[in-house]
């Protein structure tokens, strides 16, 4: 390892006892869900590979992502992931500051050229050529273009990067535009959520580092095995929905008795994500389960789709706004009444032709 | 086609009729359902281990849409086995000047321009246009973005999955299907009240059997003029 230190030479320099080190890798491969005998690989890949550098960027964003990220359940897994990653570039936990920082940005992207990982947090704002977010006196859409050009993937943090979130709703004034619609020839691992899970963030970027590839990714780019299935598959309060048991208001008798949030407005059936496996804050709990309905933070334009109280939601197909009852069923009405219409002047034409055809005869 | 022949036509064929009314069925089933899927019914008192309402209703729709997906694919086949008339739904004679004309005359018959409407052995042109604006395409809308929400629930990789999972990210996410889908409903059942209107009032009004066509296979002409 000439010069260059694997994981472990970090590790242990991070003051990190071997113990902690064999037990942050059991606990690694339980997360991803790998069987025991992974636990030894990953200490092997650890102790062998060379160190793969992270740079964390700062977009437009309000960097819940990485407060969920310092908040991850096992302190284990956050001090050995943060030890490998706050060696390099990360802004808001970083000690370094101005240009010392912007230098280290420099130094990673010429030593590992093509061998190091970009994980944004945010997006870049491209109205007003970029103005809407500046680091380091420049739009962060070239820091962004600059350190994605060498990097080896990258990883999107939270709706922001992932969709846009919230700065890219309507009617999206700095045009927020989410990463891989700027970066088009890096592969990109979509990680949603606002923020996304403490524990998915740390076990995709372990994976990654450990064995030194990306997660296996759906259709939209997200890491399979977190958002693998909707809130709503794995559910507890999913017997009551199949049972017909809904809160029907939120202080009725089936909010105390832990009805299923359907009827106001849970997105738990449209939504990816881990929440209803892993839960929040070292499991304590998930937003279904203190009694609120998920309001699908971790899919694409969710500010965007009507109220999170409403089971069905706004859509705007030809600029016209309501619900699809609400416009369907006008149409429908509409056409009804003009069917009955329509028959009333048939039979009176109809009428009016016989009384001529009888006078014609006569 | 104007005709102007007396005797009975034998016009749709059994296999036809048979998905007529079949795929009528079903489409009831599934928009009763469907509806109660977005809007469920009021809760049901007990333990939940008791109930399972909404798991009946969801299996209704599943199933019904099994046999509407099938009864299409049967339809399709269906059009190239069967007589002329079979292929109507699938194909518009846009090429067809008189064609149009025709549906230009339907049209004005409908508007009570037209003091008498003509003959057809087959669907009435303007008819032939509505069914394969509002059914062909609405069927094939609502299959594939049911089957790819149906796909949601099977989980990834399956078969549903890998035919029709690319359907939620054309629409954006999984809501935005639902919403499609649900308008979709209303789609065709602006459709069915149009339909099933103007098929009882031609029984009455026009110079040829009408319901009793769909149901025999026949059809019958009123009087011998053109
Ligand atoms: C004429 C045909 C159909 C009609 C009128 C219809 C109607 C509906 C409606 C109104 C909904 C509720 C949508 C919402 O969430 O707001 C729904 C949901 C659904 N439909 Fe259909 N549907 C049809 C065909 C199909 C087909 C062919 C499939 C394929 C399997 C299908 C599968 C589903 C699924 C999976 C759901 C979601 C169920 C859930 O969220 O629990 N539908 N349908
Ligand atoms: C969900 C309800 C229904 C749907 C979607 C539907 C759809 C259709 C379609 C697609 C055709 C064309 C058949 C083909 O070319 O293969 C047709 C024909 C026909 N339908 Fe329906 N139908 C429905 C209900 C009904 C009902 C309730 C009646 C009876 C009142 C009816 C009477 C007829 C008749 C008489 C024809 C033949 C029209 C002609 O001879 O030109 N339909 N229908
Ligand atoms: S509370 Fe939400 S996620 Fe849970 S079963 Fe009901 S609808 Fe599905």
């Amino acid at each position: 390892m000439s010069g260059i230190e694997t994981f472990y030479d970090v590790m242990r320099r991070q003051g990190i006892s071997r113990r902690s080190f064999l037990k942050f890798c059991s606990l690694t491969a339980a997360a991803l869900g790998l069987e025991p005998a992974y636990a030894g690989k990953i200490a092997q890949a650890m102790e062998t590979r060379p160190r793969t550098p992270v740079l964390w960027l700062h977009g437009l964003e309000c960097t819940c992502c990485s407060e969920s990220f310092i908040r991850s359940a096992h302190p284990l897994a956050k001090d050995v992931v943060l030890s490998m990653i706050s060696l390099d570039y990360d802004d808001t936990i970083m000690t370094a500051a101005g240009h010392q920082a912007e230098a280290i940005l420099d130094e990673i992207t010429t030593k590992y050229k093509g061998n190091y990982i970009l994980a944004v947090e945010g997006n870049p704002p491209l109205n007003q050529d970029g103005m809407s977010c500046i680091i380091g006196g420049k739009p962060f859409v070239e820091q962004l273009k600059r350190v994605a050009k060498d990097c080896k993937a990258i990883i999107s943090w939270g709706s922001c990067a992932s969709w846009g979130c919230v700065q890219a709703a309507r009617p999206n004034p700095t045009q927020a535009t989410p990463v891989h619609k700027v970066i088009l020839d890096k592969p990109i691992i979509k990680v949603p959520g606002c923020p996304p899970i403490a524990e998915v963030m740390t076990a995709v970027i372990t994976y990654m580092l450990t064995f030194d590839r990306i997660p296996e990714l759906d259709r939209q780019g997200r890491p399979k095995m977190f958002y693998g299935q909707r809130i709503h598959d794995k559910c507890y309060r999913r017997p009551h929905f199949d049972a017909g048991q809904f809160v029907e208001e939120w202080d009725d008798e089936g909010a105390r008795k832990g009805y299923c949030l359907y009827k106001v407005g849970c997105k738990g059936p449209t939504t990816y994500n881990a929440c209803s496996t892993t839960r929040w804050n070292g499991g304590v709990s998930f937003p279904i389960q203190s009694g609120h309905g998920c309001i699908g933070c971790s899919e694409d334009g969710f500010w965007d789709k009507g109220s999170f109280y409403d089971r069905l939601t706004t859509v705007r197909p030809f600029g016209i706004e309501g619900n699809a009852d609400q416009i369907g069923g006008t149409v429908a009405g509409v056409v009804g009444a003009a069917a009955a219409a329509h028959a009333a002047v048939s039979a009176i034409k109809r009428a009016r032709h016989r009384n001529e055809e009888k006078s014609e005869e006569k | 086609m104007s005709m102007q022949k007396m005797e009975a036509v034998y016009v749709y064929e059994a296999p036809l009729r048979l998905w007529h009314w079949v795929n009528a069925l079903s489409i009831t089933v599934l928009a009763l359902t469907g509806y109660f899927i977005a809007s469920p019914l009021p809760t049901q008192p007990g333990e939940a281990s008791a109930n399972f309402l909404m798991g009946y209703i969801r299996f209704a729709h599943f199933t019904a849409a099994y046999v509407f997906a099938i009864g299409f694919a049967a339809r399709i086949y269906w059009a190239f086995a069967g007589n002329h008339h079979a292929r109507q739904l699938f194909l518009l004679p846009v090429f067809n000047p008189q064609w149009w004309r025709e549906v230009w005359f339907e049209s004005r018959w409908y508007l009570f321009l037209e003091r008498e409407p003509r003959k057809y052995v087959g669907h009435n042109p303007l008819a032939q246009l509505f069914m394969f604006v509002f059914v062909t395409w609405g069927s094939i809308f609502m299959i594939f973005t049911g089957f790819a929400l149906y796909a949601e629930g099977e989980g990834r990789d399956g078969w549903h999955d890998n035919l029709f999972g690319w359907v939620i990210p054309l629409f954006g996410q999984s809501q935005d299907v639902h919403s499609w889908h649900h308008l979709g409903m209303w789609w065709i059942l602006s459709f069915v009240i149009i339909h099933i209107y103007v098929a009882i009032r031609e029984d009455i009004m026009s110079r040829q059997s009408i319901v009793s066509t769909m149901i025999s296979g026949y059809r019958m002409f009123k009087d011998e003029r053109k």
